[in-house]
């Protein structure tokens, strides 16, 4: 061994005498075994959108040393980040894309979970705190959307925190406290940026933290169908044979988000204006998209409701029910071999894929 | 560090075959290493520069026409004015001359007043002091006030800076 190392070895030995924690996650990381079978690639999407939320974070943190929230000076403190601060553009452009990015393997990582079935017993509570990080990620995406202050986000906001509002009885109450006021103002400015910079960051670490210990608790969860193959199991060690794995996959994520970042630079369009006309072609974020398409397909009035509530309402159940589905999926709790879960799943990607592909393709102007 | 141990053996061919595998093992990490220093000098690279704030633009101002006339201005009194993005202080004497000065004690940055009781520029943050012509005379400030040129053009005051130092 040369010095060098040596050196380095007995620091980390004073460290560890006294604080510990770096041997213990080694202990344990070598402990957890990983299954090796078909469906192992899904495994890696959890720590994908783990890596790109810590991207998130960084840029995120990044960002506040030049962001002003208020209606007067957001959009000119970033048009001053995008021209005049050194990389700026790229650490706005990297922040924009891991945002769609880490939305984009957060579905993926609940789909995959949903078709594998692995939010069986034991891990009821690991698919709970999933749907939730979800939900988080979805309103930090919308509460983000808005703070640059220019005219598409504003008009956004405008329609999204609206939905909010047709809720039966409570809607105007929270259509007040969601937007600060009764329009979307600065008001809702300082109050999206509170939400999107402390309050979220702060649950979805909580729940992140929950999320990630009742993974390292249960192991990973093999699907049924591979559970019934005859024949050996292999599997390999979390530490540090997946890690290393994943950590390839982190690289070129990190390149994919340069790549994007450099060649599709985020845009900041025009400064928002309540008193002008909404643009043509006003639509939300992609991830937004099935549900918008949906608002606007519902005719106006469904057995003398308001179509717009009916079409809130399916989609809040739609939601309990994906959260509920741990509990639902009855047969898989007595160990039958059924799959009618799996194919809600299918069912209700296939419903997002074609309502969201019909938002951009056959009614772009409407 | 190291790095002469490892990286002379390692450009060496032909070994004895016991040490190769070694020798091959050191060559991986020597390349795993050059390629994680390259991504981390591509992260943090930007974001040292993102840090450090872009140059200002350095105020062009040489000269400053004062709103306030030349009969405002009261033997034995000073007030501030702005003189491009930096205060600056226009002084009557109790003998009436006009002059004008950068504002900023030159101590610790505080903005200096006039103190009519004393017939100096004082700065209240340190009890520093300077007399009619910006010379520093007591307290911690370590150089004088930096003057500039006043002229009155009938009803107005000009500031510029000029030579008077």
């Amino acid at each position: 061994m040369s010095g060098g190392r040596r050196r380095l070895t007995a620091l980390r030995a004073w460290f560890d005498d006294r604080v510990g924690l770096l041997s213990e996650a080694e202990r344990l990381g070598r402990k957890k075994q990983v299954p090796i079978h078909r469906h192992t690639i899904w495994y890696y999407l959890g720590g994908m959108t783990l890596f790109l939320f810590i991207v998130q974070v960084v840029t995120g943190v990044l960002l506040l040393f030049y962001y002003r929230p208020n209606a007067e000076g957001a959009y000119e403190s970033i048009q001053f980040l995008m021209t005049d601060v050194h990389f700026g553009w790229l650490v706005r452009s990297i922040h924009h894309w891991a945002a769609n990015l880490m939305i984009f393997t957060l579905f993926i990582h609940m789909f995959s979970v949903l078709l594998l079935r692995a939010y069986r017993a034991p891990r009821e509570m690991t698919w709970f705190t999933g749907v939730v990080l979800l939900g988080l990620g979805l309103t930090l995406g919308f509460t983000g959307y808005l703070l640059p202050w220019n005219e598409l986000s504003y008009f956004a906001t405008t329609v999204g925190t609206r939905i909010v509002g047709v809720v039966p009885g409570v809607g105007g109450f929270l259509l007040r406290v969601l937007r600060g006021g009764r329009d979307v103002t600065g008001a809702t400015l300082t109050r999206f940026y509170a939400l999107h910079t402390s309050v979220l960051p702060g649950l979805v670490i909580l729940v992140l933290g929950l999320h990630v210990y009742l993974v390292q608790r249960h192991g990973m969860s093999v699907p049924p169908e591979v559970e019934r193959d005859e024949g050996p199991r292999r599997s390999i060690p979390f530490l540090p044979d997946f890690l290393l794995r994943d950590l390839v996959g982190w690289l070129a994520a990190l390149a994919v988000l340069a790549a994007l970042a450099a060649y599709f630079p985020a845009e900041l369009g025009k400064k928002a204006d309540p008193f002008a006309s909404a643009p043509v072609g006003i639509k939300p974020e992609w991830y937004f998209m099935f549900m918008f398409q949906t608002l606007k397909l519902l005719p106006a009035y469904i057995l003398g409701f308001e179509g717009e509530a009916v079409g809130i309402l399916g989609f809040g159940l739609a939601g309990l029910v994906l959260v509920l589905v741990p509990v639902l999926d009855r047969p898989a709790i007595r160990g039958e071999r059924t799959r009618l879960f799996m194919w809600v799943g299918v069912a209700m990607i296939v419903y997002m894929v074609a309502l969201t592909i019909v938002g951009y393709v056959v009614s772009p102007k409407a | 560090m190291d790095g002469e141990e490892h990286r002379e053996p390692a450009g060496r061919q032909g070994e004895p075959p016991p040490r190769s595998g070694a020798n091959r093992r050191e060559v991986i990490n020597w390349i795993l290493g050059i390629g994680a220093g390259g991504v981390a000098a591509a992260v943090f690279y930007p974001i040292a520069r993102y840090i450090i704030p872009p140059e200002e633009a350095q105020s062009a101002a040489n000269s400053v026409a004062l709103s306030v006339k030349p009969d405002d201005v009261k033997p034995n009194s000073g007030q501030i004015f702005k003189f491009g993005n930096k205060p600056a202080i226009l002084i009557r004497t109790p003998a009436g001359d006009l002059r004008a000065f950068t504002a900023v004690c030159t101590h610790l940055g505080c903005i200096v007043e006039y103190r009519p009781d004393l017939s100096q520029i004082w700065c209240p943050c340190h009890n520093g002091h300077y007399d009619l012509q910006g010379i520093n005379v007591s307290g911690p400030p370590p150089k004088p006030l930096v003057q500039f040129d006043v002229n009155v053009q009938g009803d107005r005051i000009v500031v510029s800076r000029g030579q008077a130092a």
